[in-house]
């Protein structure tokens, strides 16, 4: 028997995307609605606001007044006439320039690597922590988080004091007669890598540990049971599992990791190139505003496209 | 054609030409042995020296309360726990130290522990691929299978696609998939409907006769343990108290805890006023008169025992029955109290002058059998001389 599908069908749902928000809308409730409608009105005024004012920014020209830039709109009084000016300029710049290409690999680079390690780890960490007895895992859980009471400038500073030429660990490996010459680790895109792997752990922690402490153990018990071992399932079990906590730590920490400006400033050399730092210079030594403005919107969307992507991959599974 | 051996061999093959089950037999070979087990977890002693044989093709029940140590001795078996103490012999095999992926045993868990983002295939699949079964085979035998459990037509979903019973019967197929020699079962039937309970007991019990697997059953339900079970093993504070098959373990119970445990049961204290080889007469105050029961127990004289007796093996009547053949004992008189009908049989809980509460159910032969008797109605209550027991502890 073939029932004729229709949007009014209560329970079947439309497949398509637009016939889904659709479906959506039509059957909030007013209390579901103010619950979604809050955090996006949030969004809208501090986000998407902000970045259609630096959208607009991005497409003017510099100029040596206040603010430094010029605006879209020219009003001609005496003929009545409003010129819109459009500057592509710094868009079709950035392409032309190998350097803000560079810089965006670059940095895209540094974040991936990044958080390829801070995920390797995170997941002992998080595994643990989703094992041990619900006493400790208070303790330990508040110790992840810990950190975070000073502040972020004061542990990357902390962090310069052990990786430079006669800090810390490079004295420790002197008295113990394990090198003869001080390492160079301060201002390399190693000490960068230490740097965001030390700062966003929390942030991958968090997610994971989330995912793993779901995890029912028997699982790995029925997997024992026939036959596995236990690195074998970890493989096919454990991370399986895993994968919603690994997916939003890895963005939590990547997103942030690739418009870093403090971390490859303080710890990376000359030649770390990332684009928080080209941001900063553009903003700040070149006062270039219109320029800074699109390599940020640049910058956005190449952050976002990716993520949306991952989102749209993710919700054609099944939940798991 | 290894797949379908599994399938094909019958039972039967092992056990000898006349029926007697292999327990009953001298000399025959446990396929299970348990020495003297005991696992402490601190101060706590969950299983306590527990020693018991089990058969090949047995479907063997521990039946316990929570807390009993059933599920700690299938753990132990399974190899998730290591003995305290004792031994563990599986087919001739001593499994101190053999890892659970080394054991030749199965185990069905009570969450059916089935993997979430495998599917149904995949997860019966996943002990054949592990012991690195060709490709080919692992899915001719995954297939037969799903047939087995009647599955086969669900084998691409995801385990939270299926209804409870659905996953059950999966978590069957993926126990049973690498032919264990000893199948272990915690609370199989646990999380299923009353109905759906029923129906499965029969196909587990098919399944087992039709693989010839030993299955080691965990339960705390009676009934599932009376229907499934060739022997129940009766568990209580980390020891078996009684070993019996289910008809023993109801009409021959050991002790006053099995006789409480499994089914309900109307239990007279007295004192033994004769004693004989084959019989004993007991009188009862609580009963409000005197109890025969025609099988010898050792005890003292004046001695204080129990008698159990189960409520439906006693007859009610307005007049006073005749039971001159045993003196007159087994006839107690009670006031009507609260009568339940139930369709197949009514329950009526009965108050005599002692104050004691006797319930007793009757087969609704009739259709208006339940009026023959009111509240407040005075009535007789008696039974024969081997319908009750007497226990001593």
């Amino acid at each position: 028997m073939n029932a004729p599908v229709s949007l009014n069908i209560p329970g079947q749902k439309p497949a398509s995307g637009m016939g889904r928000l659709i479906y959506a809308l039509r059957h909030l409730s007013i209390g579901r609605w103010t619950v979604i409608s809050l955090p996006s009105l949030w969004l809208a005024v501090f986000f998407f606001v902000p970045f259609l004012v630096v959208f607009k920014i991005s497409l003017a020209e510099p100029t040596i007044s206040i603010p430094p830039y010029s605006s879209l709109l020219e009003w001609d009084p005496e003929e009545s006439f409003a010129t819109l000016k459009l500057n592509l300029g710094n868009y079709l710049y950035l392409f032309e320039d190998a350097f803000y290409l560079e810089a965006y690999l670059s940095s895209i680079r540094i974040a991936a690597v990044s958080t390829f390690f801070t995920l390797l780890v995170a997941f002992p960490m998080a595994y643990l922590i989703a094992r041990s007895k619900s006493t400790t895992r208070i303790l330990l859980l508040s110790l992840v988080i810990l950190p975070f009471w000073t502040s972020f400038l004061l542990r990357v500073y902390a962090w310069m004091g052990f990786l430079k030429k006669n800090g810390l660990i490079n004295e420790f490996l002197m008295t113990f007669g394990l090198i003869d010459q001080p390492l160079t680790m301060l201002q390399t895109d190693f000490a960068v890598y230490i740097g965001i792997v030390y700062t966003y752990l929390p942030f991958m922690v968090l997610p994971l540990y989330t995912a793993l402490e779901k995890m029912d153990i028997t699982l790995l018990e029925a997997a024992e049971d026939l036959g596995g071992r236990p690195l074998q399932n970890f493989f096919l079990i454990t991370l399986p599992q895993a994968v919603p906590g690994i997916i939003a730590g890895c963005l939590l920490v990547f997103i942030p990791a690739v418009g870093e400006y403090v971390i490859p400033a303080l710890l990376g050399g000359s030649d770390t190139l990332m684009i928080g730092k080209v941001l900063w210079d553009e903003f700040f030594l070149n006062r270039d505003w219109p320029m800074a403005s699109a390599v940020a919107t640049v910058m956005l969307i190449v952050l976002v496209l990716p993520i949306m992507l991952i989102r749209n991959t993710n919700s054609g599974k099944e939940a798991f | 054609m290894t797949e379908t051996q599994v399938i094909d061999s019958p039972a039967v093959a092992q056990s000898t030409p006349d029926d007697i089950p292999l327990w009953k037999q001298d000399g025959a070979q446990p396929f299970l042995r348990i020495e003297n087990i005991t696992k402490k977890f601190g101060d706590f002693t969950a299983v306590d020296n527990i020693s018991l044989d089990i058969y090949k093709n047995e479907l063997f029940c521990l039946l316990g309360g929570s807390g009993s140590g059933k599920s700690t001795l299938l753990r132990m078996l399974a190899g998730f726990e290591a003995p305290t103490s004792g031994k563990i012999i599986i087919d001739g095999v001593d499994m101190a130290g053999i890892q659970p992926w080394k054991r030749p045993v199965n185990m069905m868990f009570q969450s059916y522990a089935l993997f979430p983002h495998l599917s149904v295939e995949e997860n019966v699949a996943f002990g054949l691929k592990r012991e690195g079964v060709p490709r080919a085979e692992v899915r001719e035998r995954v297939a037969q299978m799903l047939e087995l459990v009647q599955m086969g037509h669900l084998n691409k979903r995801k385990p939270h696609q299926l209804s409870g019973g659905q996953r059950q019967r999966i978590a069957l197929a993926r126990s049973l998939i690498k032919q264990p020699k000893l199948l272990l079962l915690d609370e199989p039937l646990g999380a299923l409907d009353k109905k759906l309970r029923e129906e499965t007991q029969f196909e587990l019990i098919n399944i087992q006769e039709k693989l010839g697997v030993t299955f080691v059953v965990v339960t705390h339900d009676q009934e599932e343990a009376m229907t499934l079970s060739t022997r129940i093993g009766v568990m209580d504070q980390g020891k078996i108290v009684q070993t019996a098959e289910p008809h023993d373990v109801y009409e021959y119970p050991n002790s006053r805890f099995v006789a409480e445990f499994i089914g309900s049961v109307n239990m007279f204290e007295g004192r033994v006023i004769e004693d004989e080889p084959d019989s004993v007469r007991i009188h009862s105050k609580e009963a409000g008169g005197e109890l025969y029961v025609d099988h010898g127990i050792s005890c003292a004289p004046n001695q204080k025992v129990y008698v159990a007796l189960r409520p439906e093996k006693i007859k009610v009547s307005r007049r006073k029955p005749d039971q001159s053949h045993l003196n007159g004992a087994n006839c107690i008189v009670g006031t009507i109290e609260e009568i339940a009908y139930m369709g197949s049989m009514s329950v009526f809980r009965i108050r005599l002058p002692s104050g004691k509460e006797v319930r007793v159910t009757q087969p609704n032969f009739s259709r208006n059998m339940g009026e023959r008797f009111t509240w407040e109605d005075q009535v007789y209550m008696s039974w024969d001389a081997d319908s009750s027991v007497v226990l001593t502890s």
